[in-house]
């Protein structure tokens, strides 16, 4: 086994992701304007795993689409390579929370995957080559003709993983995609990401409230504060880089970063009650 | 379904309308009121009425205006309604005016219509055309705006714009409130082209029926108005059937939603 400890990245090497003094405010005019996230600064190097997690309300989520370039920010910006997000960018691939809501359920399971290739101008032998490569990665050499609705919760995310797999994004966000699958499915998926990411090589941003999952994931996790949010803390997660459910989860590390992350995000919470 | 189930379904569908030919067989079995003969003269006049050259000189003309006037009706509703329903401020600056418009009853402006059109084809089609387009159009803008965010968000995060995104993600998405728009304006469209050409034509459904009455020739009349019938089920019929096929995804969908 492999002890690699993962490094915070250089400062020589340009970072994948880049988010500088994001700030969101939501409304003014008529309402009052309220403030979702105030000053958000962290970056992503390249073929990094990143679990950014945070209490419920932490604009995780508007934290999430404005790195998606699906919503501007108020201040800031975000940085993907060397350009500046100012709508969805081309190298960036998001798999949502709601499996059931992001899959087109008049497609098929193949056509849900290739449809993004087809706007991406490839051929078409290269789309195919995608497409069963993406599905038989997650599993899913067998349903290539079922429709998304005939599958369940679980494999219908693994679609969704799939779809974002043969984009062959430099980015895959991932928006809590296992908040809304069963215990047994959900620890199958975590080691399903982890595999991809270690296979292929993609720089992951992976959000979650749920503190296990952050950490038996990612490299680093970064805690958010409650709304309005900041970074709280960056936690490196010096676990070995082949992790397994059972053998990971009971490590007296993993004990010891859960606790971290924990006391952090009661802190978080606490924070604003003052 | 099994072919039982089917042929089950099929029994059940078919006992209300046997049970109500059979109910006007009797009441009408004595009767000797010229207005209302009994069933079985209109029976028995129905061959001899309905001839195949009466089918091309009356019924094909009415089916070429109905389908003319309600294919353009749902081509204009669709495209408008996917305007109006992707735009904001399009929908709000138009909302009063398709209101009112929305608002005239369609047969009203027959008489408009000859004025510019005639009492051609194209006024009857017209008439058609402006009766049927509103549900189609209200029910499009409807279904653009149901269209899920989450599936939206998705398609701009995979680069689905523009003319992929009308048909990869707007038009299927908003195809279930379509069709229903499609089946409130095709019963529409039966009534309208009756009522065109009741009143000014030399041929159709409507001027037959019309003819009839005028020549007193009542057990005539009476099979039009049943052939108009077998028509409008028909057609709706082809309708459901087409419907079925395009929205085998939705009913699907919906099912598996059921069960959980």
């Amino acid at each position: 086994m492999t002890s690699t400890v993962s490094k915070p990245p250089l400062t020589d090497t340009r970072p994948m992701l880049d988010v500088r003094g994001l700030k969101k405010v939501y409304g003014g005019g008529r309402t009052d304007p309220v403030e979702a996230v105030r000053d958000l600064t962290f970056s992503v190097a390249p073929g990094e795993l990143v679990c950014i997690v945070g209490p419920s309300g932490a604009g995780k989520t508007t934290l999430l689409k404005c790195i998606a370039g699906l919503m501007q920010p108020t201040e800031g910006e975000v940085v993907l390579g060397a350009q500046t997000v100012s709508g969805p960018p081309a190298g960036m691939a998001v798999v949502f929370q709601e499996y059931g809501r992001s899959l087109f359920p008049w497609l098929t399971v193949r056509q849900n995957v290739e449809l993004p290739l087809k706007e991406k101008k490839l051929p078409k032998a290269r789309r195919t080559e995608l497409v069963v490569k993406a599905l038989s990665a997650v599993g899913l050499e067998h349903v290539h003709d079922s429709y998304p609705w005939q599958l369940s919760g679980g494999m219908q995310q693994r679609v969704a993983i799939a779809r974002a797999v043969a984009y062959e994004p430099q980015v895959l966000l991932m928006d809590e995609p296992f908040a809304a699958v069963d215990a047994q499915t959900r620890a199958d998926l975590e080691d399903l990401v982890r595999e991809l990411w270690r296979r292929l090589g993609v720089t992951i941003v992976f959000v979650t409230h749920d503190i296990d999952e952050s950490v038996y994931l990612g490299q680093r996790v970064i805690v958010l504060s409650s709304s309005p949010t900041v970074v709280m803390e960056d936690v490196t997660v010096d676990l070995p880089a082949e992790r397994d459910q059972i053998g990971t989860r009971s490590s007296q590390r993993f004990g010891e970063l859960r606790t971290r992350v924990y006391s952090l995000i009661q802190q978080a919470k606490h924070h604003h009650d003052l | 379904m099994t072919a039982e189930k089917l042929a089950r379904t099929a029994t059940l569908g078919a006992a209300l309308p046997a049970l109500l030919l059979a109910l006007w067989w009797v009441a009408t079995a004595d009767s000797t009121d010229p207005y209302v003969p009994p069933l079985s003269l209109i029976f028995s006049t129905f061959p001899e009425t309905w001839t195949a050259e009466r089918l091309q000189h009356d019924v094909i003309p009415s089916l070429a205006r109905l389908l003319s006037g309600f294919v353009l009706a749902v081509v204009i509703g669709v495209a408008a309604g996917v305007a109006v329903g992707s735009f904001h401020g399009l929908r709000h600056t138009l909302e009063p005016v398709l209101e009112f418009l929305r608002a005239i009853p369609s047969p009203v402006l027959i008489p408009v219509v000859i004025l510019f059109a005639g009492i051609d084809d194209t006024m009857k089609i017209l008439v058609i055309v402006y009766g049927c387009v509103w549900p189609v159009l209200l029910n499009t803008v409807e279904g653009v705006r149901a269209i899920d965010s989450v599936l939206t968000d998705t398609s701009r995060c995979y680069g689905i714009n523009r003319s992929a995104r009308l048909r990869h993600l707007i038009l299927p998405g908003a195809s279930p409130h379509i069709f229903a728009g499609m089946r409130q304006a095709l019963s529409l469209s039966i009534i309208l082209m009756v009522i065109g050409e009741m009143f000014a034509a030399s041929n159709g459904l409507g001027f037959s029926i019309v003819q009839f009455q005028r020549s007193f020739a009542i057990p005539e009349m009476w099979t039009g108005i049943i052939v108009l019938g077998l028509v409008g089920i028909a057609l709706s019929l082809l309708l459901g059937l087409i419907e079925r096929r395009a929205l085998a995804w939705y009913f699907g969908l919906r099912r598996s939603q059921r069960r959980e």
